[in-house]
């Protein structure tokens, strides 16, 4: 039996029948870690002592008869824009080379209170921004499947450490398909939770209107399984809901015969890799053989998501990234001779290129006389996008399109390109923009290379798109792929 | 010269808005749940969210909304029904996010006047505007240079008040601003402490040539630690600003701070950027939805306010308006009107002891009536003595004075010191005859017409009293004792 | 087309600096992407209401409540500078 490819509901469940110790579940992950992580980088920061501390913890509960939690026991990688109390925090940038939160992120406690055991922090594009993990100060990550390739970003790190048997679940997080997009690369299912269904406290924002933690999985079950351990309510964020049932095990296996399904001609009709394409196409007929009832719908302002995502993420990070001034936390430039350059010289050594492009789109975004003509309008031309979705989910269960419109492409091969590296995002980021849930999940493979199937619900639908995700992934299985 | 002087003055307008910052007494900041207590050592009432920390989020708290909404009543403002919070962003040491959450487009309150009383009658003052936001830190210098930043103010919950370019003299703005304190301490949402930066005051002033329709540049007047710093400032650039206009010049629309020491407002440093807050919605937190219900509620808990005071002291006590007016000035002095009242059913004489010794001492000494170590119980004993002749007028103030400095209670003040007067006429007549005896040309004078030598003879009894004796019953005796001889 | 004095004066907002080469490159870069946001001016956005958040929600207003914050250690512990119990920045010609 190899410990690190086992599912992370059959690691809980040996360890609650006593075949295997925690502190075997954990060593075994620690020793693959230092197996393969010089090659792939997932990780900035490892902590194997607590972790392990921890694993002594739970083989103690379970020997004394004591209750354990949902995660008891499970490797978790934490992206390392989630705050943890003591343990560095850097966002994948020099200007949070040495933080120390002195707080745990909601998301946090919740998984310590149910046992899970944190293995480490993990790479990430600098201050999420990115979709390869290639402009982390701390190296690029490399996709385990293909190291010369990229695993996706900007939860890259999650999203390889899962793939490589690092971790068994992972935190990523979304502001326009950070947690798709890897998914998608890694041929992992990742999840991208409605607005408001998990707390943002203690999560580095990007934009603080769009993001939402998410979750990585090896199967359906086991992400659904990450994403109940950390959904619900918290009065500590006030965008976070009130949402009944968060528990999304039990009725997986529920029968989607009869589920309404909507395919976007705009999805389907971009300039995108025809084998991609066809890999999709291919799972929308599995998706009709299991009972769905497949129609094309459209979804008239898909095409404006992209400018209307960058400008609305751009106006947010130009202000969230305010605070990383060098007075009070992070990197102080050592070169001044005033105060406008103990902050302008700090924040220029301190941020990477992508950093600073997006700051200053954003400070050009809302700045006088330019404000009503891009936030605002970008805000406007959102409604609509919104709007969009709200009328297709009016007939629809569901919506099925590729995740990202490409196979994962060559370390390098866009860094030098903002724009091309924009496009990767074409198709996920107008689910942030609405608000809306959907995840990413493997639905076959090309010359050897995963592609993704994205599949979209409407807010605190999960339920829906995560039996569907499951019965595609149970029809896949019975056929072998 | 003067003349001229006067003529000119006339031909211009001062034109003055305020923008007036108060802390409100809540017992939490405004988004998160560290203390507001003033002070503490540095750096003791802060938590994750108000140091600014990555990844903390805000959640406003209510008490704090509660205050901005009946301030806004107090005020007449309109309360908005629904309303959001924004950002304002700009770099500062003080400023942990590189932004401050305020309020830009939706404010809380909007409108709304305060009435101050001028010779020429009640002036409206009208507001433009009253919304909720967070304070900042405070930095201070040292001597090397260096800034120490303490992040306990960090946080804390503020309304702005914004006014009309309503006023038009440094006096009014002073009315205002005594009105505007006042009010906000009977409604107990602030405290008004200046010294304690709880009520700060920016004002922008500049000056109309009413012939010319010529203008000045609006200086903005920062750093004013006082009503009286701030009125010395305005007064200072009025003078500025007209001496400009005189030579044909202009201002430069600038910011500028009160020197208390030079006793002149002086430029700020001026960076030659302009400030873009490029303000956008805070998304961090939700729409505010204000119920008319809870306006309703804030409304009826709403104490009596200055003006309604005034009014019923006018009618309840029979008070001249003057008097009304002085006595309602702040929520304290008119408690403790109202608390000596009951022990001493004489408004009128209760009314001139509060406004005379007791007003002018504690305006004197710079305290506040909670500052006496007397109370009202004290005060009225203190009436009843005079009243029913125990002591004279002049004995009642040296007994007030003794009453400032101890805080002991009038009558064990005058039994300790025998102020007791003297109404026994056997007592007197003995001394009024020694002292008759010994100024035969006194009495000669007066009877032949010399009022003064009257006075004379009974300053001399009431000397030999130590002023105890009654100077009615005295006056009286002396008369009678001389037409007698 | 924006010019590189708008870079500057953008740059000067957010606080930020680039070197003549990087400012060359980055305004080009910048223009690109400014191109292609510009295709949002084509949508008729006349009687739409912006949508600054995705959920109809009410703020949930926080009872005025003490709760303990941070020990004085914690709240400096990655102070870069600090003196006294301060945060501290150290004199600048400014």
């Amino acid at each position: 039996m190899e410990i690190t490819k086992l599912s992370a509901r059959e690691m809980r469940k040996k360890l609650i029948d006593k075949e295997i110790s925690s502190k075997e579940i954990i060593e075994a992950h620690i020793k693959k870690i230092d197996e393969v992580d010089g090659d792939i980088n997932a990780f900035i920061t490892l902590t194997r002592e607590e972790a392990l501390k921890q694993a002594d913890e739970i083989d103690r509960k379970i020997k004394d008869g004591e209750s354990i939690g949902s995660l008891a026991g499970i490797p978790i990688g934490i992206k390392d824009n989630i705050v943890t109390r003591n343990i560095k925090t850097t966002c994948g940038s020099k200007i949070l080379e040495n933080f120390i939160p002195p707080y745990d992120a909601a998301v946090i406690e919740k998984i310590k209170g149910k046992d899970g055991i944190i293995l480490g922090k993990t790479n990430m594009d600098e201050f999420a921004m990115g979709s390869s993990t290639e402009t982390s100060y701390f190296g690029s990550t490399k996709n385990p499947i293909d190291l010369e390739r990229v695993p996706g970003g900007s939860s890259g790190g999650s999203a390889a450490a899962v793939k490589a048997g690092e971790v068994a679940l992972s935190l990523g997080s979304e502001t326009g398909g950070s947690v798709r997009e890897p998914a998608s690369f890694c041929g992992l299912v990742g999840i991208k939770p409605t607005y408001g269904l998990v707390s943002r406290y203690g999560v580095i924002p990007m934009a603080n209107s769009l993001d939402q933690v998410g979750v990585f999985g090896r199967d359906v079950a086991d992400a659904a399984l990450m994403l109940s351990g950390i959904a619900g309510y918290d009065i500590k964020d006030s965008t976070s809901m009130k949402v009944e049932d968060t528990d999304y095990l039990t009725k997986l296996a529920e029968d989607i015969k009869g589920m309404r399904i909507g395919l976007p001609k705009e999805y389907f009709n971009i300039d995108m890799d025809k084998r991609v394409k066809e890999e999709v196409l291919k799972a929308v007929k599995v998706f009709e053989k299991l009972g769905g009832e497949v129609e094309e719908i459209s979804l008239p302002y898909a095409e404006y998501g992209l400018p209307t995502y960058y400008i609305i993420a751009t106006s947010e990070i130009s202000s969230n990234l305010a605070r990383f001034d060098g007075i009070r936390y992070g990197y102080r430039s050592k070169d001044y001779s005033s105060l406008d350059e103990i902050y302008i010289n700090t924040r220029s050594e301190g941020f990477g290129e992508e950093v600073k492009r997006r700051i200053m789109l954003g400070t050009y975004a809302l700045s006088s006389g330019y404000h009503d003509a891009y936030y605002k309008k970008a805000q406007r031309v959102r409604t609509l996008i919104k709007k969009d979705f709200d009328e297709a989910f009016k007939k629809y269960d569901i919506i099925l399109s590729p995740t990202v419109p490409t196979l994962p492409f060559k370390l390098g091969e866009k860094i030098e390109d903002p724009l091309a590296m924009y496009m990767s995002d074409l198709m996920t980021v107008s689910v942030n923009l609405a608000g809306i849930c959907a995840l990413s999940m493997p639905c076959g493979m090309v010359e050897g290379l995963p592609v993704g199937l994205q599949i979209i619900g409407d807010r605190f639908k999960e339920m829906n798109i995560l039996k569907a995700a499951y019965a595609f992934e149970r029809e896949g299985e019975s056929n072998g792929i | 010269m003067p003349l001229k002087g006067k003529v000119n003055q006339m031909a211009y307008k001062t034109i003055i808005g305020l923008e007036i910052h108060t802390e409100l007494m809540t017992k939490t900041k405004m988004f998160c749940g560290c203390t507001n207590a003033f002070g503490g050592e540095a750096n003791t009432h802060c938590c994750p969210v108000c140091i600014g920390l990555p990844g903390t989020l805000p959640v406003l708290n209510k008490q704090g909304v509660e205050f901005g909404i009946k301030a806004g009543i107090a005020f007449n403002c309109d309360i908005a029904t629904k309303t959001k919070m924004d950002r304002k962003n700009y770099f500062y040491p003080d400023l942990v996010k590189g932004f401050q959450i305020s309020q830009d487009d939706i404010p809380l309150c909007d409108g709304g006047y305060v009435e101050i009383e001028l010779e020429e009658g009640t002036k409206k003052v009208h507001l433009r505007r009253i919304h909720i936001e967070e304070d900042t830190g405070k930095s201070t210098h040292t001597e090397d240079g260096d800034t120490l930043l303490d992040y306990n103010r960090s946080g804390v919950p503020l309304i702005e008040i914004v006014t009309e370019p309503e006023m038009n003299t440094p006096e009014e703005a002073r009315l205002f601003l005594e009105k505007l304190r006042a009010t906000l301490k009977y409604i107990e949402v602030s405290d008004c402490k200046m010294e304690e930066g709880s009520l700060r005051c920016d004002v922008n002033i500049n000056v109309v040539d009413t012939e010319t329709g010529a203008k000045t540049k609006i200086s903005e007047l920062k750093n004013l630690n006082s009503f009286r710093a701030a009125v010395k400032a305005m007064e200072y650039e009025e003078k500025r600003h007209i001496a400009l206009l005189k030579e044909g010049k202009n201002t430069i629309k600038e910011t500028r701070r009160w020197d208390e020491v030079k006793n002149e407002t002086i430029s700020m440093r001026q960076k030659g950027e302009v400030s873009d807050y490029r303000y956008f919605p805070e998304s961090d937190i939700a729409t505010i939805e204000i119920e008319e219900e809870w306006i309703e509620e804030i409304r009826r808990s709403l104490p009596e306010l200055p003006h309604d005071k005034k009014e019923r002291f006018m009618k309840e006590y029979d008070l001249p308006e003057y008097d009304a007016g002085v006595l309602t000035q702040s929520k304290e002095v008119s408690l403790f009107f109202e608390e000596t009242i009951k022990h001493c059913n004489d408004s009128k004489l209760v009314s001139n002891w509060i406004m005379g010794d007791v007003l002018r001492r504690l305006k004197d000494e710079e305290l506040e009536i909670e500052d006496l170590k007397f109370g009202p119980k004290d005060l009225s004993d203190l009436i009843s003595l005079v009243k029913e002749g125990k002591i004279n007028n002049n004995t009642g103030k040296k007994v007030l004075k003794e009453m400032f400095d101890t805080g002991k209670n009038p009558e064990t003040i005058v039994k300790e010191q025998g102020l007791i007067q003297i109404s026994d006429e056997g007592e007197l007549k003995e001394i009024i005859e020694k002292i008759l005896s010994e100024n035969e040309q006194s009495i000669i004078d007066y009877k032949n017409g010399k009022d003064r030598a009257l006075g004379f003879i009974v300053g001399q009894t009431m000397k030999a009293t130590k002023g105890k004796a009654n100077p009615q019953i005295v006056n009286k005796m002396v008369v009678d004792m001389i037409n007698e001889r | 087309m924006i010019s590189k004095e708008d870079v500057k004066h953008i740059a000067s907002l957010a606080k930020l600096k680039f070197s003549e080469e990087e400012l060359e490159d980055f305004t080009n870069k910048f223009s690109h992407v400014l191109t292609y946001v510009e295709k949002l001016q084509e949508v008729d956005t006349e009687n739409v209401e912006p949508t600054y958040q995705v959920n109809e929600q009410i703020q949930l207003l926080r009872e005025d409540e003490v709760v303990e914050g941070l020990s004085r250690e914690d709240v400096l512990k990655n102070a870069p500078d600090k003196q006294y119990g301060y945060f501290k920045l150290p004199k600048v010609l400014d």
